[in-house]
């Protein structure tokens, strides 16, 4: 600090503690709920801000499915978390394999046409999924790929993103190295290897964070491509949830909406360094 | 960045980029392509006859009021999205720069919203103004203020503008954080030593140089409120009451997927493409200028 004004610094820990308490105030009132049977729920005016003994409850009904007190019959959240974990997983994983080995490409040889590449790969940073939803749509239903992990996943890994962000880290890469690889005979392929992947290690870890939490958090491109209920992700079932048509189970909205919500916290807070380095370096 | 190209290889480098190529030919210029194609053809009622009708729905689509106004409808939703949300993350990251004591925490509890998807802002938001349990909508009505987001387009607006912006501060709050940490202290000491007050300090030294920060946050910002947003909307209230807040990626989602309008749709996703293409070559003019800066 750079003189003592013991006024402002309680105005900021003051800013702080507020702004922390609107970030978890919505979450915690959900929690609350998640805990609250369906009729405490609607009964309510308002939502008690204490925690009801419904907790086992709802989550069980909400991660296996089953008949509500309503007599409503309710889907498993649990097979769609699997989903959920397992197209994140693939849009994450997917993206850096390609995007390392063009990135190799574009900055480590020399090769025809090498501009117009270049050029292709970069305008796909600028239109995302949503704004060519229909066309993408239609191709992917022409392919045969709707209500399959793969026409959930492909067309979300392409764009260039992370091709980007590996092309700026391989270019501050020595030539030295390169050099220095080459003479002592390593071929393109063994320097990828053994030199080049081991350096990115903490650029993969840091995309691997974001491309996760991307991936999980889809919404319209799952709308559209999945109708059996086996391949939805969990946001669909939270939709799904909320659009009953007469009756809300709220309880079930609200456990729903905590199972979606853990995972990527959870990745984000453990994952704290590499996720503020992913953040920061992709919009390099 | 030097040119370089130490290795040679006839197919070597096509094996490489092969993948990547591939997967964007595919699901990204085939259907670029198409949008562009089916925005210039016009299906008849009963999906029969598909005719070349040239620029007709780019015409029928600026002659349509409601697409005007969901243009208008989109820019107001982004400009309160962008102006609230970095002027909290700014006044966060301003407080969070000046503690010493539990800085990380304060950090780690501010920076995880990031992970929440934007249909689960929505749903969390949703709760807290739903009737009759809505601990907001409840305080709300005992300060005489009756809450129906369902009937009245502004309380609508309202309720998605926040779920927006809390998803996003977290976001903005990183950015600012990390600009204000890179300008010097010593510009600061100086202005102190001088007797410049905080507040003035903040104003004519802080504030100017973060500028770089502020801009490029701006332009993420309205990309995020075009297009990241839709999630909230669906989940809230479905472009209700009424068009009220139908932005321009819920209307292309609407007219192509509910009311199969494919030819619109196409016409509107065209002209989305053109707004996201403007905004990355503003962008890009600002990473240019920073290179300099």
């Amino acid at each position: 600090m750079i003189e003592n004004r013991p006024l402002l610094r309680w105005a900021s820990h003051l800013v702080l503690i507020l702004g922390v308490g609107i970030i978890f105030f919505p979450i915690y009132l959900t929690f609350i709920g998640s805990t609250q049977s369906a009729e405490q729920i609607l009964g309510s005016h308002p939502l008690s801000l204490m925690p009801g003994g419904h907790f086992i409850d709802s989550y069980r009904l909400a991660l296996f499915g089953g008949k509500t007190t309503a007599g409503a019959s309710v889907g498993a959240a649990a097979p769609m978390l699997l989903v959920s974990l397992g197209s994140a997983l693939i849009i994450a994983v997917g993206k850096i394999a390609i995007s390392l080995l063009s990135a190799f490409a574009i900055v480590f040889f020399r090769f025809p046409f090498k501009k117009a590449v270049f050029w292709m790969v970069f305008i796909t940073l600028m239109l995302p999924v949503e704004v060519r939803i229909g066309p993408t749509y239609e191709v992917v239903s022409q392919l045969h790929l709707l209500n399959s992990m793969a026409g959930l996943t492909i067309p979300l890994i392409a764009s260039a993103t992370a091709t980007f962000l590996f092309r700026q880290f391989f270019l501050t890469v020595p030539n030295e190295l390169v050099e220095a690889a080459r003479m002592d005979g390593a071929g393109p392929m063994r320097f990828f290897k053994d030199v080049l992947l081991p350096l990115s290690g903490t650029s993969i870890a840091a995309l691997f964070v974001i491309q996760f939490i991307y991936g999980w958090n889809q919404y319209l491109w799952p709308l559209l491509v999945t109708t059996d209920e086996s391949m939805y992700p969990i946001v669909m079932g939270i939709k799904r949830l909320i659009s009953g048509e007469v009756y809300v189970e709220w309880n079930l909205v609200m456990a729903t909406t905590i199972l979606a919500m853990l995972p990527p916290a959870l990745v984000v807070v453990l994952m704290q360094k590499w996720f503020v380095k992913g953040l920061v370096d992709a919009e390099k | 960045m030097q040119p370089r190209s130490p290795f040679r290889s006839a197919w070597l480098p096509w094996a490489l980029i092969a993948p990547q190529m591939g997967v964007i030919l595919v699901f990204f210029f085939w259907p670029a392509g198409q949008a562009l194609y089916q925005s210039v053809l016009q299906q008849d009622a009963f999906g029969g006859a598909v005719e070349f009708v040239g620029l007709e729905n780019f015409r029928r689509l600026f002659a349509d009021a409601s697409y005007l106004e969901s243009f208008q409808t989109t820019a107001l939703f982004s400009a309160l999205v962008a102006g609230l949300g970095l002027g909290l993350a700014l006044l966060l990251a301003v407080a969070a720069n000046r503690v010493v004591r539990g800085a990380l925490l304060y950090k780690t509890l501010l920076i995880w919203p990031y992970a929440v998807a934007p249909v689960v802002a929505g749903v969390l938001w949703l709760m807290l103004f739903a009737s009759p349990y809505g601990v907001i909508a409840y305080l709300l009505r005992l300060m005489g203020l009756p809450w129906d987001h369902v009937l009245n387009g502004h309380h609508a607006m309202a309720l998605v503008v926040m779920a927006a912006v809390w998803k996003q501060i977290s976001y903005n709050f990183l950015f600012f954080l990390a600009g204000l940490q890179a300008i010097p202290r010593s510009l600061i000491e100086a202005a102190a030593i001088d007797g410049a007050s905080p507040w003035r300090r903040f104003w004519t030294i802080v504030f100017p140089l973060l500028s770089p920060t502020t801009f490029f946050l701006l332009v993420v910002n309205m990309v995020y409120a075009f297009f990241d947003t839709f999630a909230i909307v669906d989940a809230t209230t479905h472009g209700g009451p009424g068009k009220d807040t139908a932005i321009l990626v819920y209307k292309v989602y609407y007219d192509g997927f509910k009311a199969m309008d494919m030819g619109g749709s196409a016409a509107q996703s065209v002209v989305l493409m053109g707004v996201v293409i403007a905004l990355t070559v503003l962008q890009f003019k600002w990473v240019e200028k920073r290179v300099h800066y």
